[in-house]
């Protein structure tokens, strides 16, 4: 097993309907889209694998109804899978008794949902200190560490407020404080930004990745928004009905999609802020220039260096010259190959 | 980019074509089969017309006897059962007995006198303040003065010990029921039918297995009492735990909290709201339940109630009803306050002092009046001299006014008793039990379903019987002539109220306030225009339960999405036509439900109406009691029951299958 591997899904499937389990054998585990629509069945997630590395940030999007929250919920099993395997930390997460579940929820996972789930009757502090209280963590103890992430999440000063006196980004801000309380290994976010105001969402994405640059947890995000997505992904998962269609890096997914589906997602990403120099190079190393660039820089970044000279640029990875830029590669790099 | 949605339509069913279906012909002609085969079949037996009394299954008497053999001579191994009921009553009347020292008595033990009134006076308005503000303290404050000043006082505090002591024991145990009929399927499947049948009981019915068992006076009526306020309560903890947002359920979960810890600190603070209006609705019933409990012996302001009622003391008997209205009004403005009290941002980071200020004031006010009550005695006890009554006054006013208009009332009320009353219940007698059957049958099945068409067709049939068929009608036709005369004055004032907002404050206002009293109230004004009779009974029947058919056609119709009313108009509708085309209609499923309200509280009146004298199934219960006619009590009481509930699924149903059509939730 691969020592970096927090997360490993395997041929995991959630059924919504009737009898999910019997159905799902009586179809020997692998039903058709046509068989579950005959059933009545929703196939919420279908015969999903992969994993989530140690320190990465996921991101999945996918349509809505696409089975993405699904995914989450049942990798924190607050639903059960229908079938599949699941380990956390190489231990198995699908079997795991109830108290051992509860037992890695207090420590091991931290959730920010959509609409926030903060509790009503509790002020900003006892919200986010609520974690550490159901573990019995004494009051001081708990207060001390509670008002240390309202700090990091910037809403000192707001402890005694109630939910309903604050607005929408600062209520994020709780839940995110809250779900960062217990130190948890893996961080998951249900599209946590999109029931915000774009101005808002912008500075909390900002924040977000300033969190993680101190924390550097294990993540997966949920979001409908490819810049978003692209703004904090390492890797990039695509859903469609139920199944994980692309699971690649941003640039990959842009550059290369599986199918057209895919590359609806990727049509009006900023390229610029995806591609780097090593994807759009040619690979001889006929450059009269001096000049190089290194392979992995973004296009974006050395454009108008490349557009306003007259000669190629070398292109270099790892001390080596491993090809070649001109203004043709980084016109079509930038606004996609002529004739598309 | 589409994406494909996945189309469920139904497959058309071959095996519809051949025969037709039931479902095909049109209900009224299934009627008018019915009705004929009916005819001919009552022609041809008698027993359709009248079950014969041999074929009485006599259920009755069994429960009867079952309930004089448990409260005789049950009993497993030298432990009868007897004595359990006597250790419970036992228990509930240590609580009972302090509540009453310290209300009004005085700590008999302890040699101390009870709370001086004055000091009871104002901490409900202490109370009030706390949970609305100055204009509910005031309000609060008064409504007991009005107790003290009419020499009301120990009366009131005989039945508020009865409420006090009351609501706790039924709200725990109606928190605890609702909190396992929600965590198992199998248990909500058992209590949740159980419920509806015991809220669609009478108060009355209640009653009558308490007396067997415990005997007469407070106890009995405690019991009763708890008995009867539970289901309400367990029904808004259900609501409460279900309504709870599942993003704050799984946060919860995602806390790590376990099964208990996310019960009582996440779901139940977050439904705090409707569990706060399960408590009011368990101190609704519970004071109604009090004041009908003078029927077996429980004192306070309902027994002095029934008295005045008894003895045609009418001045007093307005007296006395007023207190109870005002104890209603004050516990229900009171706690409706509290569940809707905002969370006090301002008292954070005050001193203590100022976060307690409540329970200071009354504590001085307390030590003050109780030092005050070692000088004045007035304090203490007001005495008699001290308090006014206008019972007198008010009497010959009474009988002055019923005199006068009696010369106009009584030949209206003849008229319509003789020319419309009598022949309309004779008609409903001379109805062949079968048709009723069959007809009920057969609506259920159009309406909602085969399930609820035997369910309906049973009841009925249980009803037939258990030989009930003559007061159940008696019972239907008096509720039916109320609900039809009540929608006739209660959808137009809604209708009134809708069309013109300045007065729909006022009326929503009456409207809540007359929800809140005891229907035993409204059997004064009755007696005094009317005397006794079927008018009698349907005119009280009207007053008790007009209140819904008013609110629900207000709510209905304002419920109607602007852009239909909008589209009305500028397709050049005038103001009627609106009305008649559009708004009714679209609202007519919501309006329906609250005529199903009317019934279900019409039904409940008539169990009270008994007291004015009737033939009905209220007045089985009502001569059930003194008899200890145990099982005939409580199979009228389901009997009523077993109405309402038919009438309610088949008006449910079709709400249900007209909402589905017309689009709206
Ligand atoms: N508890 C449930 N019972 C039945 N069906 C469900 C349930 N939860 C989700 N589904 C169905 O599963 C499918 C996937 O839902 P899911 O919420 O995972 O989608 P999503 O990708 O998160 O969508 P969105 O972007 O709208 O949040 C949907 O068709 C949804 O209707
Ligand atoms: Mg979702």
């Amino acid at each position: 097993m691969n020592s970096d591997v927090k997360i490993r899904c395997r041929n995991l499937w959630k059924l919504f309907g009737p009898q999910p389990e019997a159905f799902l054998q009586e179809h020997g585990g692998h039903p058709t889209s046509e068989a579950l629509d005959e059933g009545g069945y929703i196939g919420a997630v279908r015969d999903v694998s992969f994993d989530v590395h140690d320190g990465e940030i996921l991101v999945i999007m996918g349509l809505s109804g696409s089975g993405k929250s699904t995914l989450i919920r049942c990798i924190s099993r607050l639903n059960d899978p229908t079938a599949g395997q699941m380990d956390f930390d190489g231990k198995d997460l699908l079997n795991a008794t109830d108290a051992e579940l509860i037992e890695i929820r207090r420590h091991k996972m931290g959730m920010v949902f959509q609409n926030f789930g903060l509790l009503p009757n509790r002020d900003v502090l006892s919200n986010v200190l609520f974690p550490l209280e159901m573990q019995g963590m004494a009051r001081d103890e708990r207060e001390a560490k509670a008002r240390e992430m309202i700090e990091l999440v910037g809403l000192t000063g707001r402890e005694a407020d109630f939910p309903a006196q604050l607005s929408g980004g600062q209520q994020q801000r709780v839940g995110i404080a809250r779900s960062l309380a217990v130190d948890p290994d893996v961080w998951f976010l249900d599209e946590p930004f999109s029931a915000l105001d774009p101005l808002i969402r912008a500075e909390m994405q900002d924040e977000f990745i300033r969190l993680q640059k101190v924390l550097k947890k294990t993540i997966v995000f949920i979001t409908h928004d490819f810049e978003e997505a692209i703004k904090l992904a390492d890797r990039i998962g695509i859903m469609k009905d139920g199944q994980m269609v692309q699971l690649d890096t941003p640039e990959n997914i842009v550059l290369n999609p599986v199918n057209d589906y895919v590359a609806e997602f990727a049509r009006n990403a900023p390229l610029d802020r995806i591609v780097t120099v090593g994807a759009i190079m040619l690979p001889e190393k006929g450059a009269e220039s001096s000049q190089s660039i290194d392979a992995s820089d973004l296009i974006g970044d050395v454009a108008r260096q490349v557009l306003s000279s007259e000669v190629p640029f070398a292109v270099a990875h790892g001390g080596k010259i491993v090809g070649s830029v001109g203004r043709e590669q980084m016109l079509d790099g930038l606004y996609g190959p002529e004739g598309q | 980019m589409t994406h494909p949605l996945q189309s469920t339509e139904p497959v058309a069913r071959p095996w519809a074509a051949p025969h037709l279906k039931l479902a095909q012909i049109p209900l009224l002609w299934q009627f008018a089969v019915i009705i004929a085969a009916g005819i001919a079949l009552s022609a041809l037996w008698g027993g359709a017309l009248r079950w014969p009394d041999i074929w009485v299954i006599p259920l009755a008497s069994w429960i009867t006897t079952f309930f004089e053999w448990l409260g005789n001579d049950a009993g497993i191994g030298g432990y009868e059962f007897r004595d359990l009921t006597r250790f419970l009553a036992d228990l509930l009347k240590q609580p009972l007995r302090w509540a009453e020292y310290v209300l009004y008595r005085g700590v008999r033990p302890l040699d101390l006198p009870p709370v001086p009134w004055v000091a009871i006076v104002i901490g409900v308005g202490i109370l009030g303040h706390w949970a609305g503000g100055r204009k509910l303290a005031f309000f609060a404050a008064g409504g007991l003065l009005y107790l003290a000043v009419f020499g009301l006082w120990r009366d009131s505090m005989r039945t508020l010990a009865i409420v006090v002591v009351a609501v706790p024991f039924a709200v725990v145990i109606g928190l605890w029921l609702g909190i396992w009929a929600e965590k198992s399927r199998r248990a909500a499947s058992v209590v949740s039918p159980m419920f509806d049948l015991m809220q669609a009981t009478p108060h009355m019915a209640y009653l009558v297995p308490v007396v067997i068992l415990f005997g007469f006076g407070q106890v009995p009526a405690l019991i009763a009492t708890v008995v009867f306020a539970m289901p309400p309560m367990a029904r808004c903890v259900m609501l409460a735990l279900q309504t709870v947002p599942s993003a704050i359920t799984e946060a919860g979960k995602m806390s790590g909290c376990t099964p208990r810890q996310l019960l009582w600190k996440v779901q139940i603070p977050a439904g705090k709201r409707i569990l706060m209006l399960g408590v009011n609705q368990v101190v609704m019933q519970t004071l109604a339940m009090a004041v009908i409990a003078s029927l077996v012996g429980a004192t306070g302001l309902g027994q002095k109630l029934l008295t005045s009622l008894q003895q045609l003391k009418l001045g007093a008997a307005v007296e006395q009803g007023l207190g109870i209205v005002m104890i209603a009004v004050v516990l229900d403005r009171i706690t409706q306050a509290w569940a809707n009290r905002p969370t006090d941002y301002a008292a954070r980071g005050r001193s203590w002092a100022y976060r307690h200020r409540h329970a200071l004031s009354f504590g001085a006010v307390l030590v003050v009046s109780v030092l005050l009550a070692g000088i004045f005695k007035e304090v203490s006890v007001l005495p008699k001299g001290m308090t006014v009554t206008f019972g007198t006054q008010l009497d010959d006013a009474v009988r002055w006014f019923a005199k006068e208009t009696y010369g106009v009332i009584q030949p209206v009320r003849d008229f319509i008793t003789v020319n419309m009353l009598i022949p309309l219940r004779n008609f409903f007698l001379a109805v062949p039990w079968p048709i009723v059957v069959a007809m009920v049958g057969a609506a259920g099945l159009r309406l909602a379903g085969r399930g609820t068409a035997m369910l309906c067709m049973g009841l009925v049939l249980a009803i037939v019987l258990f030989g009930f068929w003559e007061p159940a009608v008696l019972t239907v036709y008096l509720v039916l002539s109320a609900v039809i005369i009540c929608i006739c004055i209660g959808v137009p004032i809604g209708i009134w109220a809708f069309r013109s907002p300045r007065v729909a404050r006022p009326i929503m206002a009456i409207c809540d306030t007359l929800q809140t009293f005891p229907s035993f109230i409204y059997l004064i004004p009755v007696i005094m225009l009317l005397k006794v009779g079927d008018l009698a009974n349907i005119v009280a029947i009207l007053a008790y339960a007009t209140v819904p058919a008013i609110r629900y056609t207000y709510l209905g119709l304002k419920r109607i999405p602007d852009v239909t009313i909008e589209a009305a108009i500028t397709n050049g509708a005038t103001p009627m036509q609106r009305l008649l085309k559009v708004e009714l209609p679209v609202a007519l499923p919501e309006i329906m439900l609250g005529i199903n309200q009317t019934i279900m509280m019409a039904l409940s009146m008539v169990a009270i109406t008994a007291l004015i004298g009737s033939r009905d199934l209220g007045q089985e219960i009502y001569r059930a009691l003194p008899t200890a006619d145990t099982g005939r009590g409580i199979l009228a009481g389901l009997a009523i029951a077993a109405i309402g509930i038919v009438a309610d699924r088949l008006i449910q149903g079709w709400a249900n299958t007209r909402k589905k059509q017309l689009g709206v939730k």
